[in-house]
């Protein structure tokens, strides 16, 4: 067995909260650039263009990337063989955020009770997502996922008549109804299949693929690339000005459901893709 | 497509001048609130008090700022999604509010509010929140700081950049910019 200490993940997890909000990834930034490229739109070119500056500003350290830091959502994979030390899991995480949020800046945006609504005036608690893997290794993801783009993001429980097609329709629904809500160029993160909750967390899950990436099965692979095409030719573009770019990517995901069942699930996210993650 | 400097407060002619898609740079006092800082004002008017600023000639920001580092009159300070705002809206264009800030779609009863009160729904780019933030210069909360940041403010802003999504005639950037660019 190997141990971890419990402070060593909370190190961990402040430095991800505080990276993820003022370092934006290389690839979103590629990604700008590309849509520059083919962006028919002058007022959208601008717009990319200012959030290429927005990197730029946040990168120097004095302004995250949004005001709307987010709930902070994390993966965990934790090896089988470790032992964790001087606390539990959940603690060490909760602190990290608290710590994270609290050094770095960054906003307080969760309320204690959806209804009272009430600030906990730390970010915590995080949505913790856990997994146990073989090995002796942890891996933290985070995600801090905004509210605006996490609005417009739905499940629905479709017929298995409905096949790719009706996931396909579904998909395009939401992103038009969207429209310039969610902050675009987004990116769309598809489950399909599983139960009803499983199909949220794997398109959640989805937005964590290398940005642009193809899913291996070609059937899956054929609905990004329909859904990614037709998105951008809605006309929504950077902001909902109008424009060529609406879409940085979409990523399907797929697992086993039920023979009753066909589970679907979009989740939006706005440009500012914000995620890092450590091995420790 | 336009630029065109304003300065806030606003008056029925500079709102009436501007159209969808002109680029407005904007100085002067704006008030910053979300939805709950409006459901407090609609408290207010329900019960028939005060509210704690006249709106008359007005820019709303629809904003809940970072936290500002020490030295920084605020920290990253972009658009939240205008629509949550939407029930509160008409009532405070009723009381001479001439601008909103924000981001996303308007309801067509507050594009019919624009139209009505001579008032204007201006966007500012989302996530753009560290360049956005450039041009604040000072902020301070006015009421209800247990809100956090969602607390009612006025910002100090220079040349705070805007793309005007309704106008007083009852056009929407977003429905036009969309169809031109469908396909």
């Amino acid at each position: 067995m190997r141990e971890i200490e419990a402070k060593t993940i909370t190190e961990a997890v402040k430095k991800l909260c505080i990276d993820a909000c003022y370092y934006l990834n290389d690839e979103i930034l590629d990604a700008f650039r590309k849509c520059k490229e083919k962006e028919e739109s002058p007022v959208a070119v601008d717009i990319l263009s200012q959030l290429e500056e927005n990197a730029r500003i946040s990168r120097e350290g004095q302004f995250p990337l949004c005001q709307d830091t987010g709930f902070a959502v994390l993966f965990v994979e934790l090896g089988a063989d470790v032992v964790i030390k001087g606390g539990t899991l959940p603690e060490a995480i909760n602190e990290g955020v608290r710590q994270g949020y609290t050094e770095g800046y960054l906003r307080k945006s969760i309320v204690s009770d959806p209804l009272e609504r009430k600030n906990t005036g730390d970010n915590t608690p995080a949505a913790l997502h856990l997994e146990i893997v073989p090995g002796d290794k942890l891996k933290i993801t985070i995600l801090p996922k905004g509210g605006g783009s996490e609005n417009m993001s739905e499940v629905r429980m479709l017929k298995p008549a409905d096949g790719a097609k009706g996931v396909i329709d579904f998909v395009l629904e939401r992103v038009s109804k969207a429209g310039p809500n969610p902050c675009p160029p987004i990116v769309v993160g598809v489950g399909i299949g599983g139960t009803f909750e499983m199909a949220a967390l794997i398109a959640k899950k989805a937005l964590l693929r290398p940005l642009g990436s193809r899913n291996p099965k070609p059937h899956l692979a054929a609905i990004e690339e329909e859904l990614i095409e037709r998105i951008n030719h809605m006309g929504i573009g950077p902001q909902g000005f109008g424009g060529r770019c609406t879409a940085l990517a979409v990523h399907v995901e797929a697992y086993p459901c039920h023979i009753a069942s066909l589970p679907a699930a979009v989740n939006i996210e706005c440009h500012s893709h914000r995620h890092k993650e450590i091995v420790l | 497509m336009a630029e065109v400097k304003l300065s806030a407060p606003l008056t029925d002619k500079d709102v009436e001048s501007l159209n969808i898609g002109d680029k407005v740079l904007i100085t002067g006092s704006i008030l910053v609130g979300r939805d709950s800082a409006h459901k407090r004002l609609i408290d207010l008017l329900d019960a028939g008090k005060p509210l704690p600023v006249d709106l008359k000639g007005q820019v709303i920001y629809y904003a809940g700022p970072s936290p500002a580092r020490p030295g920084n009159p605020v920290g990253s300070a972009g658009p939240t999604t205008s629509g949550r705002i939407d029930p509160y809206a008409p009532r405070l264009l009723a009381l001479g509010l001439k601008g909103m800030i924000g981001k996303g779609s308007r309801s067509a009863e507050v594009i019919e509010a624009c139209k009505k009160y001579k008032a204007v729904y201006l966007a500012a780019v989302g996530g753009a929140a560290a360049l956005i933030a450039k041009s604040i210069k000072k902020a301070e909360v006015i009421a209800y700081p247990e809100l956090g940041p969602e607390a009612l403010r006025w910002m100090e802003v220079e040349n705070f950049p805007a793309i005007v999504v309704n106008d007083t005639k009852g056009n929407d950037l977003y429905v036009e910019g969309r169809s031109q660019y469908q396909r």
